[in-house]
């Protein structure tokens, strides 16, 4: 499985990509119905306005509230954790948090590890990591393994094969599963992925989870899930292994509930998940199951320049709900693949460029009309366009000494620029402004037929024979 | 320098000279959700537990073993496992045998019965510590007499709540409980069975937990 | 139902702030605009030196060349009266966004402040100060209403311009598919990023087609020089010479069906 690694190029044929998508009405179609299907579900969560906005407004106020103390909250977490006898691990960057898993692996002499839906174990491509460590590494989130056994990556944070048909799921499970004939029946496939799952969750040596939310107060692990898969990786095999971004932790227990309420309302319309999984130890002596050893990975990749910033930190309120994706106008277009990275849609177009720097991700910035969409529903009130205005600042602006962000300037072209300037110049001033219209009053037919990107699928752009301001004049 | 360190002093460096006041958590739950009686609260839970699939009887102290054997035959299920040591296990362990259900119990660490617990236990026993109405959920903590995977790898899971033990919000259980000054090793919401709905948004029951939950909602004498 | 609620005392003058895309591209509605109130017994006021809010350069990631465009705005409107604006996204770059443009130059943050609260979209003026009641004088017909992402979600106005034609008694508001979409213009997006924007821009006009309408209606003429774009793109294509999706700035509208 997964011959060869995938590895991230989101800003290099980004374009080719989505054109890809926007050409195939099918795939249109698809993600359409998909998208206005989770749209409809979080709108019938939230019936009373009052009650969403005063609880978006609680949900910010305890993101930013930890996040002011997140270098404490961390300190206490770890304490607490340890203190239950889970072991805390520190990362700076993915190849550092894939040695600290695999090293875990190997002093175990691991052949099987199953894994529960994670995206920060996408971030840090742990399963390729895995594999040339001689590690299986299987999903077991049904999506996942879906888009496992594919060869892909997710192409939604919540639903990772929303871009699969059932008979897609089918022929695939057909094809590469083995014994299995082909039906399109979901509940029979549903079964068939539960049957040879059963199996590993038994066989696996080592079980990985993600995190939603670690409380640092009483040094507890919070999974969110509706499968049972999370709760077999953290209960069956004999070692759990969770990984988390650093910035997913509150320090009160009580900051849980109303984030969780936020969380799966907004993702999927559901009131709660089936499984709400509170982890704060091992097998304690005299309990009957349960891993021996839990490990919790902490891991940075970026968040801490995105910290550093007032204005960026804003992106790590981010409660990895996907609601900002499901309201998207262009993830809606293009599905989740064409974005090239772990997190697409708006978050991963505010995240990835603190994890791949804005080099590789200077074009994502540009793909978004600043509708709005996404910030209107952030259940923590992220301000989207605006980082999304700010990103783009950071990649179109001169390089400049002790930048911000990885990969400042990375955008930046002398013609743009002056494009911009002169723009300026002439909007600035009244009199230029005047003869600048004016000319294109009069000459306006002289404009071309062909327009560049504008004309691709619209009519040229004429200006009027006579400005308001003429007509104005004019009339006296 | 550890990475711990780095990452540490990174965040340090540029930590928000300001510290943001507390959330008024409380507060907000005070003004947005309604102190509900207890038979307010009996069906709210049972609504939205009914609405994510899972199956509620009431029963009484008398007749909830009834209830239990009979949704079992219902099911041509006649093996359960039984939590040794709580009074339910206890009565199920001395009256279901009988009746025709045999009773495993979970005596020993899971390492000695791995497989049979995955491939030969259909269905399962345990307690509720406490429900959810806001939400139509369980709360479970497992422990060494009813341990985590009891609740999780039999196909059919029955459990056995206290009508009277039904909070109205997630936040007013936590803080009624005093989870705060400490937690066991795992603590559970369960809100239905298993599910997923990852292929094509529809939605099928049974992913990898148990396809069944039964909920027996234990009411007092009236 | 309506709320009732205080208006804010009625001005004798107004300040109006056409926009470059109007001035330029659709002067007729900045006519009809102006005549619209005129005809509320509002004297209105163009200040020549008018130019851009600098919104295009802003939403492009060149906040300096927004600021020096916007500096130039700030000093058009010395008296204390309301600055209309008939479009939602203009009016959003002056009402929200001028503020933390001049975040860092203490005299024009509060230039920018005081401005701030005197900015109106145009249907929201017409209906929240002078609660203008049109009165139909035009026979029966159905049009469709699209509101920019700005109007809705920046300015929250997207119900001033439903309640004006829906005061309309021979008109019929039709509604359309996915209404609060975006329709994939975002300025400089359409240019950058063109098959996602032509994309959002297909779904839009073949969603206002669907209802049926004689014709799009709009506050924002960024959104209908994109609309109508397209549209008339799409005609070319298919041979029509007759617009399939006629459309005009909602002033216009108004001004038509409630002129004798």
């Amino acid at each position: 499985m997964n011959a060869q690694p995938i590895h991230f190029k989101p800003s290099e044929g980004f374009r080719a990509r989505s054109k890809a998508v926007v050409d195939n009405p099918f795939l249109r179609q698809s993600f359409r119905g998909a998208m206005d299907f989770l749209m409809s579900k979080r709108a019938a969560q939230f019936p009373d306005d009052e009650e969403l906005q005063s609880l978006r407004s609680l949900g910010e106020a305890i993101r930013q509230y930890n996040l002011a103390k997140l270098p404490e909250l961390l300190e206490r977490l770890e304490a607490n954790l340890t203190r239950n006898g889970v072991q805390v691990h520190w990362a700076e960057t993915p190849d550092e948090a894939n040695a600290i898993i695999l090293g875990i692996c190997q002093r175990h002499s691991a052949k099987l590890m199953v894994k529960g839906k994670s995206m920060v174990s996408e971030e840090i491509e742990l399963n390729h990591a895995a594999e040339a460590a001689g590690i299986g590494a299987l999903e077991s989130d049904m999506g996942e393994y879906i888009v496992q056994l594919a060869n892909e990556k997710p192409s939604h944070i919540i639903m990772p094969a929303i871009h699969k048909t059932k008979e897609e799921i089918a022929r695939l499970f057909a094809d590469k599963v083995l014994g299995v004939d082909y039906t399109d029946n979901v509940d029979a496939l549903i079964q068939i992925g539960r049957n040879v799952l059963r199996q590993k969750f038994l066989e696996a040596d080592i079980g990985l989870s993600g995190v939603n939310f670690a409380v640092a107060e009483t040094g507890t692990l919070c999974l969110v899930e509706n499968e049972g898969n999370g709760r077999m990786c953290t209960t069956a095999p004999p070692i759990h292994i969770a990984i988390t971004g650093i910035e997913k932790i509150v320090e009160k227990l009580e900051h849980v509930p109303p984030l969780l309420s936020l969380l799966t309302r907004s993702a999927t319309g559901q009131n709660i998940s089936t499984y709400f999984n509170m982890i704060s130890s091992p097998r304690k002596p005299g309990e009957k199951d349960g891993p021996e050893e839990v490990h919790l990975v902490l891991l940075d990749n970026g968040r801490s320049q995105a910290y550093a910033d007032e204005q960026l930190r804003k992106t790590l309120q981010c409660i990895r709900c996907g609601a900002c994706m499901n309201h998207c106008p262009v993830y809606t277009r293009i599905g989740g693949h064409a974005y090239g990275t772990t997190y697409p849609g708006p978050i991963g177009k505010i995240i990835s460029p603190h994890m791949l720097g804005l080099e590789a991700t200077s074009s994502m910035a540009t793909a978004s009309s600043l509708c709005g969409a996404c910030g209107e529903v952030c259940p923590v009130k992220i301000p989207i366009p605006e980082l999304l205005m700010r990103l783009r600042e950071e990649a179109f602006s001169k390089p400049h000494a002790d930048p911000v962000m990885r990969g400042q300037g990375a955008g930046y072209s002398r013609l743009m620029t002056s494009v911009w300037r002169s723009w300026a110049a002439v909007y600035r001033s009244p009199a230029l402004y005047g003869v600048v219209t004016w000319l294109g009053s009069r000459f306006g037919w002289l404009m071309p037929s062909k327009q560049g990107a504008w004309t691709s699928v619209r009519v040229p752009l004429k200006p009027a024979p006579k400005r308001l301001r003429d007509m104005l004049r004019e009339r006296g | 320098m550890s990475a711990r360190d780095r990452i540490l002093g990174n965040l340090r460096k540029n930590q928000p000279s300001t510290a943001k006041s507390l959330p008024d958590v409380a507060s907000w739950f005070a003004g947005h959700r309604p102190v509900e009686s207890g038979a307010e609260k009996v069906a709210r839970f049972r609504h939205f537990i009914e609405l994510a699939h899972a199956e509620v009887h009431a029963v009484t102290a008398d007749n909830w073993l009834d209830t239990l054997h009979a949704a079992l035959k219902t099911r041509g299920i006649d093996r359960l496992l039984v939590a040794e040591g709580t009074p339910h296990g206890e009565v199920a362990l001395d009256e279901l045998p009988p009746r025709g259900v045999e009773c495993s119990v979970y005596d020993m660490a899971i390492e000695a019965w791995k497989s049979e617990m995955f491939n030969a236990t259909p269905a399962s026993l345990t307690a509720a510590r406490a429900a959810i109405a806001e939400t139509g959920t369980l709360i479970l903590w497992p422990d060494a007499l009813e341990p985590r995977l009891m609740s999780l790898v039999p196909p059919v899971h029955v459990v056995l709540l206290d009508a009277t033990k039904i909070y109205n919000t997630f936040y007013e259980a936590m803080t009624a409980e005093g989870w705060q000054d400490g937690l066991p090793t795992n603590s559970l919401l369960i809100s239905g069975p298993s599910k997923t709905a990852d292929i094509q948004q529809t939605l099928a029951y049974g992913a990898h937990g148990p396809k069944e939950l039964i909920v027996l909602l234990l009411e007092g004498e009236q | 139902m309506t709320q009732s609620k205080t208006l804010p005392p009625r001005p004798a003058d107004v300040y109006f702030f056409a926009t470059c895309v109007i001035d330029q591209f659709y002067p007729g509605a900045g006519m009809d605009a102006i005549t619209l109130l005129e005809r509320q017994g509002i004297r209105v006021h163009f200040p020549e030196e008018q130019t851009c809010c600098g919104q295009p350069a802003y939403t492009s990631g060149f906040p300096d060349e927004a600021r020096k465009v916007a500096a130039h705005q700030l000093t058009l409107f010395p008296q204390d009266w309301p600055v209309v604006v008939p479009s939602g996204s203009c009016a959003g770059m002056m009402k929200h966004h001028y503020p933390m443009l001049f975040a860092a130059d203490p005299v024009r943050k509060a230039q920018a402040e005081k401005l701030s609260v005197r900015v109106y979209e145009l249907t929201q003026f017409l209906v929240d100060v002078l609660n203008f009641k049109p009165e139909d004088c035009g026979s029966d017909c159905t049009v469709v209403l699209h509101t920019s992402c700005s109007a809705r979600r920046e300015m929250g106005v997207h119900l001033t311009g439903r309640q004006l034609i829906g005061d309309l008694k021979n008109v019929n508001l039709a509604q359309q598919d996915h209404e609060s979409e975006c329709c994939g213009f975002g300025g400089t997006f359409s240019i950058k990023q063109p098959e996602i924007s032509g994309a959002m821009v297909e779904d839009k006009v073949k969603a206002l087609k669907a209802t049926g309408a004689e014709r799009v209606v709009s506050a924002d003429c960024g959104c209908l020089m994109n609309i109508l774009g397209h549209a008339a793109w799409k005609d070319a294509q298919e041979g029509r010479t007759t617009p399939s999706l006629p459309g005009e700035h909602i002033a216009s509208f108004l001004l038509r069906r409630t002129s004798k």
